[in-house]
C-alpha cells in the first residue's frame, strides 16, 4: 500500500531524509567556517528547535486538522515531555562547587539534602524516555476520559483545554506545592529547569551531541510524517475525518467514537511530549512559561497558517512563523504579537487552506490571467492582413 | 384501538411498553406503547411537539425512558431491553438511525461513506488493519446500486444534492445491513420528483427490514403508507391503515386539520 499521494510526495519525503539526516549534520562537522557549505553550531541547533516545533504543529494537525478537536494544551504536553527530559538532565549536571552536592541548585537553595522521591526515578535515562512520551499521555488520558466521556466538544472542549495548560503553568511556576501539611519541591518554579550539563555521558553542548540531537529531531519529524500519511490511508484515519463532519452519525454507525477520540488525544500528546524532551537539550532550558495559553495559541497558528488537515502544513507553518518570529523580535521586539495576530486574521479571512492551499486557491486567478493574453492574441490576429 | 400483534403469527422486532419520558416535568412521551412487526414499513406521524424526535432517541438508546420497557427482539429469539445499551452499540444489534437533516461524511466520497459504515468490527485494531475485502466492495455496490448513486461513487458527499445526501444516508444505514431501520423526515426539503423516488426506494425496503418513517409530508405519507402511527402529546392518538387515521375526526383536529388550516 502507497501512503505517498504522488511521485512528487515521494522524492520530496527522500530528498528531506537526505538533506536532514545527512547534508546538514555534515556541512556543520565538515564545512570550513565561514563558508557558504558551513553551517554553524548557533543555525544547526537553531534548526533543531523549529523541527521540534514542526512536530508539535503535526501534533496538533492529528486533532485539529483531521480530527476537528481544536486543543489549546498543545504546548502543554509538549512542555510536559520538556520537564521529564529536563529532569534527567537537572540530574546530571554532577558536583556543583558552592554546595557539594549532586543535586539541582534550587533544592540546595532550599536546604533540600537528598532527591524526592518523585525526583529520583529521572536519574535513570530508559525510564526518562518512556516518561517523556507515558507523562504527557497519562494527562491527555485523563483530561480526555473525563471530557470524551462527558460528550464535551467543540469550543467548550478547547476552552477547558485552556484551562488545564493555565492550571498546570500555575503549578509549575510554583517553587513549592503544600499538600497534606507537607511541602513537596516542585520542578525550579520560575526559573525552570537550565543549566544543563550532561546528555547520557556526552557534553550536552559538544558540537557531536547537538549534532545527534538535531538527527533524533529530523528523525522524528520523518517518523510522524510517516505515521499520519499511513494513518490517514487507513479506515481509522477515515473515522477520524468523518468524526470531524459529523460525529453523531460516526456514533450511530455503530463505532465508540470516545475511545476513538481518546487514542487520538493521547497519542497526539505523546507526540507532543517526544517533541518536547528533544526540544530541551538543544535550547538548553524550560520553564513554565512554555505553558502559557499563548504557547498553545501559537501552534494553532502555525498549523492554520501551513494548512490545518494537510500533511505537509504543520511543518511549513511552524517553520515559517517561527522564521518571521526570530527576525521581528530582533529588529521590532514591541510588535511581534500584532503581527502574529495579523497572519491569524488573514489566514482565516483569505487562506482557508493556509499555505499549502495557496497554489490551488490562485489556480483560477492564474489561469484568467493566461486566458486573457492568449484571447488578446486571437482577437488581434484575425484582423491582421 | 392499539393492536398488539400476536407473536406467534407475526413475529415483533420491537415492543414498546408503557413508556414514559420527561424534560423538566414536560411530558414528551407519555405512557406509549407502541409494536412493530417484523418486515413493516410503519408510519409515523404527529404535529410538532407530538414526540416523534423524542421516541427515535428512545429506541436508538440516545436518551433514557423515565418509566417503561423497549424490548428489540432478536431473530433467534433473544430479547434485549434497549434501555440498557450504549448508544454506539445499538447499530451493531441492528438498528439504523437516519437524522432530520442529511447528516453524511462531507469530505469523504460516496463510496468512503458506504465503506465506514458497512457492518462489521468497530474496534480500535481493525479500523487500523482494515482491509477492504471482494464481498465488503460487492455490498458497498448493491447499495450504490439501491439507491442510484453508482455514478456519484466517486464524488465528495459534501458536493451532493440535498436529495442525494438523503439517499446516501439511507445507503449507510443499508450498509450496516439494520433489522431496524428508523428514518427521520427523509423527504423533508426534497423536489416532488426526489420525494417520489424516495417513496419507491422506501417500499422496495418493506419487507426485507422493518421500517419506522417519520413524516410531516402528508402527500409522501399517501404514497408511503401502510400502518400509520398518529403521537399527540407524547401519546398514540390512533394507529390503523391510512384511509382509516385520515378520516378519524380525532386525528384531523389535532393534526391533519390544523395543517390544512395552515394552508
Amino acid at each position: 500500500m502507497n501512503i505517498f499521494d504522488s511521485k512528487l510526495e515521494f522524492r520530496g519525503f527522500i530528498g528531506a531524509v537526505i538533506v536532514l539526516i545527512l547534508v546538514i549534520p555534515l556541512l556543520n562537522a565538515f564545512g570550513s567556517e565561514g563558508s557558504l557549505f558551513h553551517v554553524s553550531a548557533f543555525e544547526l541547533s537553531l534548526w533543531g528547535k523549529y523541527i521540534t516545533y514542526a512536530v508539535l504543529a503535526m501534533s496538533l494537525n492529528i486533532l485539529w486538522g483531521y480530527t476537528g478537536l481544536l486543543c489549546l494544551c498543545q504546548s502543554l504536553f509538549f512542555a510536559l515531555g520538556a520537564y521529564a527530559f529536563g529532569m534527567y538532565l537537572m540530574l546530571h549536571v554532577g558536583v556543583d562547587s558552592v554546595y557539594n552536592t549532586s543535586l539541582p541548585d534550587f533544592m540546595d537553595f532550599q536546604g533540600y539534602t537528598e532527591l524526592p522521591f518523585y525526583w529520583a526515578p529521572f536519574e535513570s535515562i530508559s525510564f526518562t524516555v518512556v516518561a517523556v512520551f507515558l507523562i504527557p499521555g497519562f494527562v491527555a488520558f485523563i483530561f480526555g476520559y473525563l471530557a470524551f466521556s462527558s460528550r464535551i466538544k467543540g469550543v467548550y472542549f478547547s476552552i477547558l483545554t485552556q484551562a488545564l495548560t493555565y492550571a498546570l503553568m500555575l503549578l509549575f511556576f510554583k517553587n513549592n506545592l503544600e499538600l497534606f501539611g507537607r511541602s513537596f519541591i516542585l520542578f525550579g518554579g520560575n526559573n525552570g529547569l537550565t543549566d544543563f550539563k550532561e546528555i547520557m555521558g556526552a557534553d550536552v553542548n559538544a558540537a557531536s551531541t547537538q549534532r545527534w540531537l538535531f538527527i533524533s529531531s529530523s528523525l522524528l519529524m520523518l517518523g510522524v510524517y510517516l505515521l499520519i500519511a499511513w494513518l490517514i490511508t487507513t479506515k481509522f484515519g477515515k473515522i477520524q475525518q468523518a468524526i470531524r463532519d459529523s460525529e453523531n452519525r460516526v456514533r450511530f454507525s455503530g463505532y465508540s467514537t470516545t475511545s476513538y477520540k481518546m487514542l487520538i488525544f493521547v497519542g497526539s500528546a505523546m507526540i507532543a511530549g517526544l517533541a518536547g524532551a528533544l526540544y530541551v537539550p538543544q535550547v538548553g532550558g524550560i520553564n513554565a512559561n512554555e505553558m502559557t495559553p499563548a504557547k498553545s495559541l501559537d501552534v494553532v497558528v502555525w498549523v492554520a497558517l501551513g494548512g490545518r488537515g494537510t500533511k505537509f502544513g504543520p511543518i511549513l507553518g511552524a517553520i515559517v512563523v517561527s522564521i518571521i518570529k526570530s527576525y521581528t523580535t530582533r529588529a521590532y521586539p514591541d510588535s511581534w504579537l500584532i503581527i502574529l495576530g495579523l497572519i491569524f486574521v488573514l489566514v482565516v479571512l483569505f487562506m482557508p487552506n493556509g499555505l499549502v492551499g495557496l497554489p490551488k486557491q490562485l489556480k483560477p486567478w492564474i489561469d484568467r490571467i493566461k486566458n486573457r493574453g492568449s484571447k488578446v492574441v486571437e482577437a488581434t490576429s484575425p484582423s491582421a492582413p | 384501538m392499539i393492536r398488539i400483534p400476536d407473536k406467534k403469527h407475526t413475529p415483533l422486532v420491537l415492543s414498546v411498553d408503557g413508556v414514559t419520558k420527561s424534560f423538566d416535568g414536560f411530558k414528551a412521551i407519555n405512557d406509549l406503547n407502541f409494536y412493530l412487526s417484523e418486515g413493516e414499513l410503519r408510519t409515523v406521524i404527529g404535529p410538532n411537539g407530538a414526540g416523534k424526535s423524542t421516541f427515535m432517541d428512545l429506541i436508538t438508546a440516545r436518551t433514557k425512558p423515565d418509566a417503561g420497557r423497549i424490548v428489540y427482539h432478536k431473530e433467534n429469539g433473544e430479547d434485549v431491553d434497549l434501555t440498557r445499551v450504549r448508544e454506539h452499540d445499538v447499530s451493531q444489534l441492528g438498528i439504523g438511525r437516519k437524522f432530520q437533516n442529511p447528516t453524511v461524511y462531507r469530505s469523504h466520497t460516496v463510496y468512503d461513506n458506504l465503506k465506514l459504515s458497512l457492518s462489521g468490527k468497530r474496534t480500535l485494531l481493525s479500523s487500523l488493519f482494515y482491509r477492504e475485502s471482494n464481498s465488503d466492495r460487492e455490498k458497498i455496490h448493491e447499495v450504490l446500486n439501491t439507491v442510484r448513486l453508482s455514478e456519484f461513487k466517486d464524488s465528495l458527499a459534501g458536493a451532493l444534492s440535498h436529495g442525494q445526501k438523503q439517499w446516501l444516508e439511507i445507503g449507510m444505514l443499508l450498509a450496516q445491513d439494520p433489522k431496524i431501520m428508523l428514518v427521520d423526515e427523509p423527504a423533508a426539503g426534497m423536489s416532488d420528483e426526489e420525494t417520489d423516488r424516495t417513496g419507491e426506494l422506501l417500499l422496495s425496503l418493506e419487507g426485507k427490514h422493518s421500517l419506522i418513517v417519520i413524516e410531516h409530508d402528508m402527500e409522501f405519507v399517501r404514497q408511503i403508507a401502510r400502518r400509520v402511527t398518529v403521537l399527540h402529546q407524547g401519546h398514540v392518538l390512533k394507529e390503523g391503515e391510512f384511509s382509516f387515521v385520515k378520516s378519524d375526526p380525532e386525528v384531523i383536529e389535532v393534526y391533519l386539520g390544523r395543517q390544512t388550516r395552515n394552508h
